[in-house]
C-alpha cells in the first residue's frame, strides 16, 4: 500500500485538563474521501484543528511523508492543506473576490492564479454574481461556498471539511455535496466532518465514528452504512426503510 | 477674538491636527493587525525630530547606536521564534536585515554628518535612522508574545515606552530641539498667513494617507493586512502569517512615527519626552475611530488639533486637559452607540 496523503497517530488534544481528543489514528489515502462521524463534542472540530494546527496537540501526524511537528499553519498551507472550519471565518468586511484572492495569497504572482480564480467562478456561478459584495452580506450557503472556494484557491491536495451542510437549507446541501464529489474527480483528497451522517457515509470511502475524543468505529463507508449501531445512532430508522 | 485670529488658530490646529493624524492612523494600523496598543509611537516622534535636530548640527545621533542594539536585539528575537524552522538561507535573511543593514546604515551617517550634507539628506537619513526600528522592535519585543492577551501586550508597550524614553534623555539631554523648516516661503490669501512649512506638513500627510489607501485597497498585500485586522484564524488558514502582516504593520508606523517627528519639530521645541505627548493625542483620535476606523481616526485628529488650538488661545495652562477631557463624552456616546459585527450568521 502506498503512503496515504494524511497519516495521524495517538493524537490528543486538550483544553486546560478537559482532553477533547484522546489517541485517535486516522488515515486519508490518495485522491480519497475520508468522513468522520460523531455527535456535538465528540471533539471532530478539535481533531480538524489540531491536524491543522490551530491547535495545539500531542501525537505524531505526517503529511505527504512528512512529519507535521512543528509546522506552523501557514507552512501547512504552502505543503498543500486546506480547513474549512466550522465557523467560515471569512473576511466579512471585505468583497467575495478579495477574499477568494486572499485564499490564494500564497501563489500570487504565480500564473495559475489567474486560472484557479476562473475555476472557482465556473465552480460556485452563485459566487461569481457577487463577486463584488461584501462576504459579511452572503447568506449562509454563500458563505460556505465561498470558504470552500477560498480554501481551493490555495491548490490544496488535502482539503478539511468541517460540518459543511450546518445550518443550511437541504438544496444547498445537496449542492455543496455534489460540488464534493466534483472536486475528488479533480484529485483532492478530502477529510470531511459531517454531522449530516447519511450525506457523508454515501460520499465517503471511509469513516470514522468518533465518540467522547475516542475512535470508537471505523470500517470502509459500505460497511458502516450496514453498521447496526451506525444506524441506530446516526442514520435513524428511515436508513433501514430505504 | 476676530475672524483674523480664528482662522490663525484653525490653521495651527489644522497642522498639528495632519501629524495627529499620521500617529492616529499608525496606532491604528498597529492595533487592528497586532492587537498592540503602540504606546511607544511617540518615541519614534522625539527619535526622528531629535535625531534631524543632531544632522543639522553637524553629530552623529545616540540614535545610530540605538539602531544596531535594536537590530541584534531582533535578531535574537527572530532566532528565537524560528528555532524549530531555521535554515541556512534564513539565517543569511535575518543577519543582513538585523545585522548588516544597521552597519551599513550607521557607516553611512557616521561618514556623512559631519559634512553636513543638504536638508533633504539629512531627512532622509533620519528616516533611515529611525524608521527600521520599528521592525526590530516587533522582532525583538512583540514577536515572541504575539499570543499574549491585549492587556499584557499594553503593559509590554508601556513599559516599551518608559525605556525609550529613558534612552532618549541619555542620547538627546534634556534640553530641547528645533529644526529648521523644510520651506522658508510664506504667503497671504486673504486674511490668512500660510507658512510653507504647514503646507509641507499638510501635502506630506496628504500623501502619505493616498498611498496607505492605494496600499490596502489596490494591493494584495495591503488586503492581507486587513484580512488579519479582520479575522486572524481565517488569514492563518490562506497561509498569511501573523508574523508577515506584523512586520509590515510595525515597519510602516516606524515610518510614520519616524516622519510625523521630521514634520512638527520645525513647528515646536521637541523634547526627550515630548514625543510622548504628541502620541497621546494621536491616541485619542483613534480612540475616538474606536481604534479601527482609519476615516474616523484621522477625522478626530482634525477635531483634536483645532480644539487643542483654541484651548491653547483661551486658556493655554488647561490646553492638554481640554483636549484629553474630550475622550470621556466621546467614550459615553460611542458605548451607547456599540454595533458588533456579526462574525457569523
Amino acid at each position: 500500500m502506498s503512503v496515504p496523503l494524511l497519516s495521524v497517530e495517538r493524537l490528543c488534544v486538550a483544553y486546560g485538563r478537559v482532553e477533547a481528543v484522546r489517541d485517535v489514528s486516522l488515515a486519508v489515502p490518495q485522491g480519497s474521501i475520508v468522513a468522520i462521524l460523531g455527535p456535538n463534542g465528540a471533539g471532530k472540530t478539535s481533531l480538524l484543528g489540531a491536524i491543522m494546527g490551530v491547535l495545539r496537540s500531542r501525537g505524531r501526524a505526517a503529511f505527504d511523508g512528512q512529519p507535521l511537528e512543528g509546522r506552523r499553519v501557514e507552512q501547512r498551507v504552502a505543503d498543500g492543506m486546506s480547513l474549512v472550519p466550522e465557523k467560515r471565518e471569512l473576511f466579512v468586511t471585505m468583497s467575495v473576490e478579495d477574499n477568494l484572492r486572499l485564499g490564494g495569497f500564497r501563489r500570487r504572482g504565480s500564473a495559475e492564479f489567474g486560472r484557479t480564480l476562473e475555476e472557482m467562478w465556473r465552480l460556485f456561478p452563485r459566487l461569481q454574481e457577487r463577486r463584488a459584495q461584501l462576504a459579511g452580506t452572503l447568506s449562509g450557503g454563500e458563505r460556505q461556498m465561498l470558504a470552500m472556494a477560498r480554501a481551493l484557491m490555495s491548490r490544496p491536495r488535502l482539503l478539511m471539511l468541517d460540518e459543511p451542510s450546518l445550518g443550511l437549507a437541504p438544496l444547498i446541501v445537496k449542492d455543496i455535496f455534489r460540488t464534493v464529489a466534483e472536486l475528488r474527480r479533480t484529485g483532492v483528497s478530502i477529510l470531511l466532518v459531517e454531522q449530516n451522517a447519511r450525506a457523508a457515509l454515501e460520499l465517503a470511502d471511509y469513516g470514522y465514528v468518533l465518540e467522547n475524543g475516542c475512535v470508537v468505529l471505523e470500517g470502509p463507508a459500505s460497511e458502516l452504512r450496514q453498521d447496526e449501531r451506525v444506524i441506530a445512532a446516526y442514520l435513524g430508522i428511515k436508513a433501514v426503510a430505504s | 477674538m476676530d475672524l483674523s485670529i480664528g482662522l490663525i488658530l484653525i490653521q495651527d490646529g489644522v497642522t498639528n491636527a495632519a501629524i495627529y493624524a499620521l500617529l492616529a492612523l499608525a496606532l491604528v494600523l498597529v492595533f487592528t493587525v497586532t492587537r498592540v496598543i503602540f504606546v511607544p509611537v511617540g518615541e519614534f516622534v522625539s527619535f526622528g525630530a531629535l535625531t534631524l535636530a543632531a544632522f543639522e548640527a553637524g553629530k552623529v545621533p545616540g540614535t545610530v547606536s540605538l539602531l544596531v542594539v535594536l537590530g541584534i536585539a531582533g535578531a535574537i528575537g527572530r532566532l528565537w521564534t524560528e528555532r524549530a524552522n531555521l535554515s541556512a538561507r534564513m539565517l543569511g535573511g535575518i543577519a543582513l536585515e538585523t545585522v548588516v543593514v544597521p552597519a551599513l546604515i550607521a557607516a553611512l551617517v557616521t561618514w556623512l554628518a559631519p559634512h553636513k550634507p543638504p536638508q533633504i539628506v539629512q531627512v532622509l537619513l533620519a528616516l533611515l535612522v529611525v524608521a527600521p526600528m520599528g521592525v526590530y522592535l516587533y522582532e525583538s519585543v512583540f514577536r515572541p508574545i504575539a499570543e499574549a492577551s491585549v492587556l499584557v501586550l499594553l503593559i509590554v508597550a508601556v513599559a516599551l515606552h518608559l525605556a525609550l524614553v529613558g534612552l532618549a534623555l541619555i542620547f538627546f539631554g534634556a534640553e530641547g530641539s528645533r529644526t529648521t523648516a523644510l520651506s522658508e516661503a510664506s504667503f497671504t490669501l486673504g486674511q490668512l498667513f500660510i507658512t510653507g512649512q504647514s503646507l509641507a506638513v499638510l501635502g506630506v500627510t496628504l500623501v502619505l494617507i493616498l498611498a496607505l489607501y492605494v496600499f490596502f485597497d489596490r494591493t494584495l498585500i495591503g488586503k492581507a493586512l486587513r484580512a488579519t485586522a479582520v479575522n486572524r484564524v481565517g488569514a492563518r488558514l490562506v497561509g498569511i502569517s501573523p508574523a508577515f502582516s506584523g512586520r509590515i504593520a510595525f515597519a510602516l508606523a516606524g515610518i510614520i512615527g519616524a516622519l510625523g517627528g521630521i514634520l512638527v519639530s520645525p513647528l515646536t521645541t521637541i523634547y526627550y519626552d515630548t514625543g510622548f505627548i504628541i502620541g497621546l493625542k494621536g491616541f485619542v483620535a483613534a480612540i475616538i475611530g474606536g481604534l479601527v476606523s482609519y476615516p474616523l481616526a484621522a477625522g478626530a485628529a482634525i477635531l483634536v488639533g483645532v480644539i487643542e488650538s483654541f484651548a491653547s488661545f483661551w486658556a493655554s495652562e488647561l490646553k492638554e486637559v481640554i483636549v484629553f477631557m474630550i475622550i470621556v463624552p466621546i467614550l459615553l456616546v460611542r458605548s451607547y452607540g456599540t454595533q458588533v459585527l456579526e462574525d457569523e450568521e
